[in-house]
């Protein structure tokens, strides 16, 4: 299962807008508005899905859904743009998924721009003596050339997959003793509190130890991915971190009574885990609050390690301070369990 | 202060739920002997369970205190674990451990191996020993007790707790479990039993008589019949209802409850006219009139003294 999900999700949870459907009102019919559709349409993200002669009926389209942008090229485009030197164009977009649309129109907007420059240049061209001073800014993405998302969210998910094993599954097998009456049996006898405890979250440590391994065999065969860093980083903060999500485990486990409860804290608890983690959505751009948030949220944390591992091969000194809020938040758990789970009921 | 020939002795013991509102146990004490087989006979919700509880140091009660071998249920629990066995009312082994894997891990649990302890369960294993690879969970009621007595047992305990053993098992296999017990006593190993079946208390050498909380009597059966002695009518007639009626109609009576297909009827103290109730009977139209002297057992003593703590 977790196996599937780490192949599909990165799939499907992919950022990059591709096929961004155009529809185009073209009112010039000129060779200008040719020239602008046709680079539209060269593009890798936007096809030019339709041509429509209204903008009310290329509305329909967008309002059925079967396309995202729609370019208004009004009369005398041509015309307007070369005896006055500017011309306008409307450009709308369908903000139902704002990514999308917004990506979209800025995608379109720079094509545009891209347009407009060349146009200039060839009428400057003419001259020849005045070069056009432009100022063009290109950027270059560090450490992840490509800007490859699957790069990006491969080692995120692994994490929340790693930390559902581990919360999930422990919290769940010591609430089904409690259910099962099993651990009344257990507490009549000479078993002390740690050692149940330490015996509850030894086999799912070395289980969420094993699921990684899996899932990064599975980055490596399906998407290519190899970490940059070295692997025993990534087995060294894998370790603390199981440690504090599995004190999550029994910290659930320690309140709930059933494993009805134990799966909606549990679920709970991994939406919030998820939704501030920065799987998603950067932590940097969060409000305040809940950037503090952050700060206690394990996933967040090592999600920030495996991305370093994987794509700067971050070293362990340079991961240090992570590494010490991990531990601390292990032991936060854990001591809040052990001091929640009550052996003796009073 | 613990005689030497005491197992169990609890002495006050009260223990409320829910911030006190609701009273499991009303200032308990009983003082167990030594390799007797003992039991707690009482209705469900009497507080059988919540005794068991405090005796195996799983709850603490809010006041008194109780001592297991000499053990303190408080302070000693470690000790009291490690000799006592204890098989709660609902089957909690593990359910997809098979009867070996459930036996060994309870062996290895209290720091010993079947084979050491092999002895006392012998002959309640060699029962369950054609379906030693089948999952727990696959087991009847009957060889589920008998598999969760022997997980008790392997570490050869000092003092059994039973919590209704054989409430939810067929007849035969309550019969045979109670054979059981008699034959693990004549060990020497202190039991203590409870159940809400009345007709299991001949089985044990004593037994104590707990309603809502509080002991009614301890001693003997034999002892407990003799001293609550009452004259008890069977009554029976064709139609129940209205015999049921009539009988509540009458002056002096004392109690009247159905016991199997007659009525018990208990007649106040001194009105030993059994004539004029019959007449009284048939006056009010009752058909097929019987009426016979029976011989009080647990049953009637129970209720006899649950009416005589309620009118307290």
């Amino acid at each position: 299962m977790p196996i599937v999900q780490l192949i599909i999700l990165p799939l499907a949870s992919d950022f990059e807008v591709k096929n961004i459907r155009i529809t185009v009102i073209d009112q010039d019919k000129s060779t200008y508005s040719k020239r602008l559709i046709q680079k539209l349409d060269a593009s890798e993200y936007i096809n030019v899905a339709e041509y429509k002669d209204s903008y009310t009926k290329a509305l329909e389209s967008t309002g059925a859904g079967t396309s995202d942008l729609i370019l208004t090229i009004p009369v005398n485009f041509e015309k307007k743009l070369i005896k006055e030197n500017e011309s306008t164009i409307h450009l709308a977009a369908d903000a139902v998924n704002g990514i999308k649309g917004g990506l979209g129109s800025a995608y379109a907007a720079m094509i545009v721009g891209d347009f407009n420059r060349e146009i200039r240049e060839e009428w400057m061209v003419m001259p020849r003596h005045s070069e056009f001073p432009a100022v063009e800014i290109t950027s270059a993405n560090w450490y992840n050339p490509g800007n490859n998302y699957k790069l990006f969210m491969v080692p995120g998910i692994l994490v929340i997959l790693v930390t559902m094993i581990g919360s999930f599954m422990t919290a769940l097998n010591i609430v089904a003793e409690k259910e099962v009456g099993t651990i009344e049996q257990i507490n009549v006898t000479p078993v002390k509190k740690y050692e149940f405890i330490i015996g509850k979250l030894l086999p799912f440590w070395v289980l969420g130890m094993v699921s990684i391994t899996i899932g990064m065999t599975v980055a490596f065969l399906i998407f290519g991915l190899i970490p940059q860093g070295s692997f025993l980083t990534i087995y060294v903060f894998s370790g603390v971190y199981l440690f504090s999500v599995l004190g999550i485990g029994l910290l659930i486990s320690t309140f709930a009574d059933s494993q009805q409860q134990a799966t909606l804290f549990a679920y709970f608890f991994m939406m919030v885990f998820v939704m501030l983690s920065g799987l998603f959505t950067p932590i940097e751009s969060m409000p305040d609050w809940s950037k503090m948030l952050t700060k206690i949220n394990p996933p967040a944390y090592l999600i920030t390690v495996f991305r370093a591992v994987y794509i700067k091969g971050s070293s362990f000194s340079d991961l240090l301070p992570t590494f010490y809020a991990l531990l601390g938040l292990g032991l936060l758990f854990n001591i809040l369990a052990i001091l929640n789970y009550r052996k003796r009921a009073t | 202060m613990t005689s030497d020939m005491s197992a169990i002795k609890i002495e006050n013991i009260t223990k409320t739920y829910e911030k006190g509102k609701v009273l499991a146990l009303e200032s308990i004490s009983l003082d167990i002997k030594r390799g007797e087989l003992f039991g707690l006979i009482g209705p469900d919700g009497a507080g059988k369970t919540s005794l068991f509880r405090i005796l195996t140091t799983l709850l603490l009660a809010d006041s008194g205190k109780a001592t297991v071998e000499a053990f303190d249920v408080v302070k000693d629990l470690w000790d009291i674990r490690k000799i006592s066995g204890y098989m709660p009312g609902r089957f909690s082994l593990y359910q997809d451990l098979t009867i070996e894997e459930n036996l060994n891990f309870f062996a290895t649990v209290f720091n010993t191996t079947v084979e050491e302890n092999y002895h006392i369960i012998k002959e309640i294993y060699v029962q369950i020993e054609p379906f030693k690879n089948r999952r727990a969970g696959k087991l009847s009621g009957g060889m589920k007790q008998k598999l969760a007595l022997c997980c008790a047992l392997i570490h050869e305990p000092k003092v059994l707790f039973l919590d209704e053993p054989t409430t939810g098992v067929d007849p035969v296999s309550r019969k045979e479990f109670w054979e059981m017990l008699g034959r693990l006593k004549d060990r020497g190993i202190t039991i203590l039993v409870s159940t809400p079946y009345m007709d299991e208390a001949s089985r044990c050498d004593r037994i104590a008589l707990i309603q809502k909380g509080k002991i009614m009597d301890v001693d003997t059966l034999d002892h407990i019949l003799e001293k609550n002695y009452q004259e008890i009518l069977g009554v029976k007639a064709a139609n129940r209802y209205d015999l049921v009626k009539a009988i509540n109609q009458f002056d002096n009576l004392k109690s009247c409850f159905a016991f199997g297909g007659e009525q018990h009827v208990v007649l106040n103290d001194g009105f030993k006219s059994k004539d004029e109730f019959q007449q009284f009977l048939i006056e009010k139209g009752i058909e097929n009139l019987e009426i016979r002297v029976v011989e009080p057992d647990i049953e009637d003593v129970f209720i006899k003294l649950m009416q005589e703590n309620s009118n307290d």
